[in-house]
């Protein structure tokens, strides 16, 4: 990788200084060699380094990875280049996006054998175009110490959001614009049906809910329980959350400081794929086993906060003493949610915003 | 080289890469979008919804109000900046500078901790944003212009009878009309394309055509939306670009331009300096609130402050697939790569601006400025489809990145660099041609030595640019090596108190490295006749 | 009338004016001689109003303008170089101090066309600035200060930069336009043909102070000091001024000694100046009128008419030394 990057470099100096395009393009693209292979993932992936080096090493492929904006930005710019990929596997697609991806026609199908150690749940394509590497949950987070010290009990379920109780102390993310946003309307309508998830949000908006853009606004700015000391203790993230908070204070709290509402999970199952038209099958192929490998898999909860969905992966202590994996958590058939989303989503414009 | 020859370069470089790293990328993407879907007159059916009115007149709205405000609150501080000179003014330069340079979203996530609750979401916070981003651009093009004007020409209307009022009303005023258009107009297209800043500030309830392109391309998949009202907005921008050139030419006076030691003085009697602190003062609260707020949040830790999450910078993150310290270094590289490609076509076009005012030179200079008002999530996905074969297959290569920022970078070291050569008094080339100079000799012994210095203050400006560049590089499909503002905005996309305060450690170190270049920039630059 | 009292004004510890005084009367033309770096424009932009003094008093018909701002003092100001409004045609310059008092449009239109009738630039009234010549400019500024009526007029270094035909007919012209408005006018210039055309009486000014003020008569006649003398071209012998013009020369054989030889001649109109050097190595001025005249090498005798010839004061700027009374 250090290699590369350099090479590069001197492909900007030539270029910069000789204004000559061409030899700039020819230094670069000479560098792809066949014994690349290219992730493409969005820019929450993260893999360790020796987890890296183990894969190069048995496989004998270097593995470059991409990283194309977030979940939405990955899939447009994948469906932009479908058929001439912009690398041979990839990663990043979950559930909710998943019936567009594959309406695309984005991947190769591949059976890979590992998925043997896979619960059939998550594995929502039959064709197996795409491969369940991990899990996460979307959940209620609130702030422990806050309801601790009013003396006040903290929510539930779903249902308590609603209550007068819990008025301005709410944040959410905007479905529209954030991936966590859609998965809790997606639970909304998952736990009340049509048109019961549109009265739960009307009182929602009665009870003052916030609406964030993004992620990053509703739990580091707005919320009580993270960095940013905000003013709402109840916001949607995950249910890996709590455990970060402890990996990532100094000093290491003894518990964690915020908790999840386990009844109001929504699960997200990301997914692989060998893109269609690549230039290495083979080392696609081998590539989506090892994401399914238990040296990945057991990488992946400290790396990106996630769940491994292979059964014999072994969860960090901080998980297993940190993190709740909700037992029966809300899903939608990503049919569903592929045919109703946008209509769902304008919905709930139209109810919590205008 | 004849002069022929040169010509040819200084056109056809610039124009070369343009078309090549703009136009055709930004055409591809047109195209496919538009071209999607069934039919055209769905195409058309996107323009006459009235969500498109709603968000156009939005756009067109906030930037028009951003524009003023901004001008309104920079000026007093352009008239002390322009007319006095003090200890420290250096330094104000370069510290007003400093927000103008950081990436929007770090920015806006200072806003959102500095804001009563009241005012943080929606209009007023955009517009306070704006302000907050651009009065640099005001201050510097303003004051530095303002530096040139003879002190005189006001002294002869006081002696007229004019008031200092109708003083400025009837003589400043419409000396400085083609600065103040210039920065309006860069103010403007900042403002009118501004993303990172009204998707955060704006709630969902506000949007842009640049936010709202944003949705329809990578949250809805409509791409002949995105199509649609990306071309909407390239003719409001384009527009905007011709008549702001047309007004800087209609409004240009020519006449006295002075050095600016003939024109500044020092602060005397106790009105000028009560005038300069507030005016100064005002604005260096207004300025300096959200920076410190960043630096504030950089060193909180748990309960207290400390330096730990700079600590942590060295190490290896789960946020980024490198250390933080090398998204530093990656920054300083990809903004060298940048600032070389746009001081090469930048100061080409330069010479083209300077060497003429025909309607075509101005054409050139125009359309220069078109990057800075196309929309990047557009810009992003056009390099993706665009250069997706052999030979130009280089999607996924680091020196992407610069290209994109060196688009960004190229009209401000236009605006830096061609004053220069056009203060050039033509007399000397002529008397270095009588002296037996060729004409690329005389190119060589006069105007480089004098856009040299010039060349180094556009430099230095590229270079801070392209640090904070974030808008179109972030759409971009980059390899694992992130720029700052990249490393910022995944840190901020973590949970963990360290990592948000990682988010801030960056953006503090971005923000000195960004005033250092600047202060450098100003140590460098004697002759002032350009307009950054 | 215009009384400057004890002005002082001094940039960074270094004095520019030093406790200046002079009195112009109502009508009178005064000009300022000086060297360049005397103080001259100071002066100027103190009467303006355009530089605060550090002490002193400027009185305009006995009210003190101290605490006046520039634009309600109403006097005008001719600056070197001009300062003219690019943004703004002939018109719009000369209109402009009209415009500033409120005059009606028929009065600008009156007064404006009257002056540019004035400085001959009738028919100039649309023309931009910047087509103008240096001549042309510098009429437009004379107009642009005369059109509101200053109560007094303040020109500095107006003929500066103009070649030296245009600054003889522009002499001339100004010195008319002053006779017909009978302007309170004080004019600073480093130029003695200026300085003695335009003003009725000349103040010599040395290091920010005036060391003599007189009519060009009274100056050429008894100079205050040997500086003042040498500044105006008076020879200096033996703590006398002796005038250029009473010194008689006479060729004298080559043999025939003499009291010295000519080193240059040059013709200035309708005299030639002669440098002459004595034989005690000296160097006189000498001026004759006549066509044939000694050439360079020419051993001269000289003759000193002794009504030509001036004591000097030592200390000849002491007594000018502002208002004691």
């Amino acid at each position: 990788m250090r290699r590369q990057v350099t090479v590069c470099y001197k492909a900007i100096a030539a270029f910069a200084g000789a204004g000559a395009l061409a030899f700039g393009v020819v230094a670069c693209g000479s560098d792809e060699t066949p014994t690349d292979i290219v992730l493409v993932t969005h820019d929450s992936f993260v893999i360790s380094d020796d987890v890296k080096q183990a894969f190069e090493r048995e496989s004998g492929l270097r593995l470059r990875i991409l990283q194309s904006g977030d979940a939405g930005e990955l899939l447009s710019k994948a469906l932009l280049t479908a058929g001439n990929p912009q690398g041979d596997v990839l990663f990043g697609v979950d559930n909710n996006l998943l019936s567009r991806a594959l309406d695309g026609d984005l991947f190769e199908p591949y059976e890979s054998p590992l998925l043997e150690q896979v619960d059939e749940d998550y594995a929502l394509d039959p064709e197996h175009r795409v491969t369940p590497i991990d899990h996460g949950e979307v959940c209620l987070n609130y702030d422990k110490a806050w309801f601790s010290e009013r003396a006040v009990e903290p929510p539930r379920s779903l249902d308590d959001l609603a209550d007068p109780r819990f008025e301005n102390l709410v944040v959410v993310e905007n479905p529209a614009t954030s991936t966590p946003g859609l998965a809790f309307l997606l639970a909304t309508v998952a736990r009340y049906g049509e048109p019961g998830w549109q009265d739960f949000w009307r009182e929602l908006r009665e009870n003052r809910v916030l609406v964030a853009d993004g992620w990053e606004e509703a739990y580091n700015v707005r919320f009580s329980g993270a960095a940013g000391k905000g003013e709402r203790p109840i916001v949607v993230s995950y249910a890996s959350s709590p455990p970060a908070e402890v990996i990532f204070a100094t000093p290491r709290p003894k518990e964690a400081p915020t908790a999840v509402v386990e009844d109001s999970c929504f699960r997200q199952i990301e997914f692989a794929g060998v893109l269609r038209g690549t230039r290495n099958g083979e080392g696609a192929r081998k590539l989506v086993d090892f994401l399914l490998a238990t040296r990945f898999q057991e990488d992946v909860p400290l790396s990106m906060f996630v769940f491994p969905v292979n059964r014999s992966a072994v969860l960090p202590p901080a998980f297993t003493k940190f993190a709740v994996i909700p037992e029966n958590p809300l899903e939608l058939p990503a049919a569903d949610i592929g045919a109703n989303r946008d209509r769902w989503v304008k919905e709930w414009t139209s109810i919590v915003l205008r | 080289m004849s002069a022929r020859t040169w010509r040819g370069l200084t056109y056809g470089v610039p124009l070369a890469f343009l078309a090549l790293f703009f136009v055709y990328p930004l055409v591809s993407i047109m195209e496919r979008g538009l071209s999607s879907g069934d039919d055209l007159a769905a195409a058309i059916d996107v323009l006459t919804e009235p969500l498109t009115r709603e968000v156009v007149w939005f756009t067109v709205w906030q930037a028009v109000v951003s524009t003023a405000l901004t001008i309104l609150i920079a000026f007093p501080a352009s008239y002390v900046l322009g007319r006095y000179t003090f200890r420290g003014r250096g330094v104000a330069l370069a510290v007003v500078t400093v927000p103008f340079v950081l990436p929007t979203v770090v920015v806006a996530i200072a806003f959102l901790a500095v804001l009563p609750e009241r005012l943080e979401r929606g209009s007023a916070a955009i517009l306070i944003a704006h302000v907050f981003l651009n009065v640099a651009v005001v201050v510097r093009v303003v004051g530095t212009f303002w530096a040139g004007l003879d002190p005189r020409v006001s002294e002869a209307a006081a002696t007229l009878g004019a008031g200092p009022w109708r003083s400025f009303r009837e003589v400043t005023l419409p000396l400085l009309a083609p600065a103040l258009a210039a920065a309006a107009s860069i103010v403007f297209l900042f403002s009118f394309t501004s993303f990172g800043v009204v998707l955060i500030l704006g709630g969902p309830r506000y949007s842009t055509l640049e936010t709202e392109i944003y949705n329809q391309a990578v949250r809805m998949f409509d791409l002949r939306a995105a199509a649609v009202l990306a071309l909407v907005q390239l003719v409001c921008v384009a527009l905007a670009v011709w008549a702001a050139t047309r007004l800087e030419a209609g409004l240009a006076v020519g006449g006295w331009r002075g050095r600016e030691q003939d024109v500044l003085r020092p602060l005397r009697t106790p009105r000028e300096r009560t005038f300069a602190a507030i005016s100064l003062g005002a604005l260096a609260l207004f300025l300096g609130v959200p920076l410190a707020v960043l630096v504030e949040r950089s060193l909180a830790v748990g309960g207290g402050h400390g330096f730990e999450a700079y600590r942590a910078l060295g190490k290896p993150t789960n946020a980024l697939l490198a250390t933080p310290w090398e998204a530093v270094v990656n920054s300083i590289v990809y903004a060298g790569g940048a600032t070389a490609i746009a001081l090469v076509c930048g100061g080409l076009a330069a010479f083209a601006v300077a060497g003429s005012r025909r309607g075509g030179t101005r054409l050139l200079d125009g359309s220069l400025m078109l990057p800075l008002g196309a929309s990047a999530v557009m810009l992003g996905f056009g390099f993706v489809i665009a250069f997706d074969t052999e030979p130009i297959d280089f999607r996924s290569l680091p020196w992407i990145v610069p290209v994109v920022q060196a688009l960004v970078a190229i009209p401000f070291v236009v605006r830096i660099v061609a004053p220069t050569l056009r203060a050039i008094d033509e007399r000397q080339r002529e008397a270095a041609a009588v002296l037996g100079a060729s004409p690329g000799r005389v190119r060589r012994e006069i105007d480089l030595p004098v856009a040299g210095r010039a060349l180094g203050v556009a430099a230095g400006f590229a270079f801070a640019i392209s640090l904070g560049e974030f808008g179109a590089t972030v759409f971009l499909a980059r390899p694992d090596s992130p720029t700052l503002p990249v490393a910022i905005f995944r840190f901020l996309g973590r949970p963990g108190e360290l990592n948000v305060g990682q988010a801030y450690a960056l953006a503090v170190i971005l923000m000195v490295a960004v005033a250092l270049s600047i202060l450098v920039i100003e140590r460098l630059r004697r002759d002032r006749v350009s307009w950054f | 009338m215009l009384r400057i009292e004890n002005v002082s004004v001094s940039f960074g510890g270094k004095a520019a004016l030093d406790r200046l005084a002079l009195e112009i009367a109502a009508g009178e033309v005064v000009s300022v001689l000086g060297p360049s770096g005397s103080g001259k424009s100071t002066l100027l932009r103190v009467v303006a109003g355009l530089q605060p003094p550090d002490s002193g008093r400027v009185l305009l018909d006995g009210e003190d303008l101290v605490s006046v701002p520039a634009h309600r003092r109403g006097i005008g100001l001719v600056f070197q170089d001009h300062a003219l409004f690019h943004h703004r045609d002939v018109w719009g310059n000369v209109g402009f101090g009209l415009r500033m008092r409120g005059d009606s449009r028929q009065e600008i239109e009156r007064r404006a066309r009257y002056c540019l009738d004035l400085v001959g630039l009738a028919g100039y009234e649309r023309r931009s600035i910047l087509t103008l010549s240096g001549g042309e400019q510098q009429r437009v500024a004379l107009a642009r200060a005369l059109a509101p009526e200053p109560r007094v007029l303040l020109l500095d270094e107006p003929l500066g930069s103009l070649d030296r035909r245009l600054r003889d007919r522009l002499l001339e012209d100004l010195a008319k336009i002053f006779d017909e408005l009978r302007v309170t006018a004080l004019h600073v210039t480093h130029d003695r043909a200026e300085a003695f055309a335009l003003g009725d009486r000349v103040a010599v000014m040395r290091a920010g102070r005036i060391v003599q003020v007189g009519t060009p008569d009274e100056l050429w006649a008894r100079p205050a000091d040997e500086d003042t003398a040498r500044f105006l071209g008076l020879n200096v012998r033996d703590g006398t001024a002796v005038r250029p013009e009473a010194i008689t020369v006479r060729p004298v054989a080559p043999d025939q000694g003499g009291d010295g030889v000519v080193r240059r001649a040059v013709r200035q109109g309708p005299t030639v100046k002669l440098e002459i050097e004595l034989n005690s190595g000296e160097t006189l001025e000498a001026v004759v009128a006549a066509l044939a005249h000694p050439a360079p090498g020419d051993r001269v005798q000289i003759e000193v008419d002794e009504h030509g010839v001036s004591e000097l004061s030592v200390e000849g700027p002491k007594a000018l030394h502002g208002f004691d009374r």
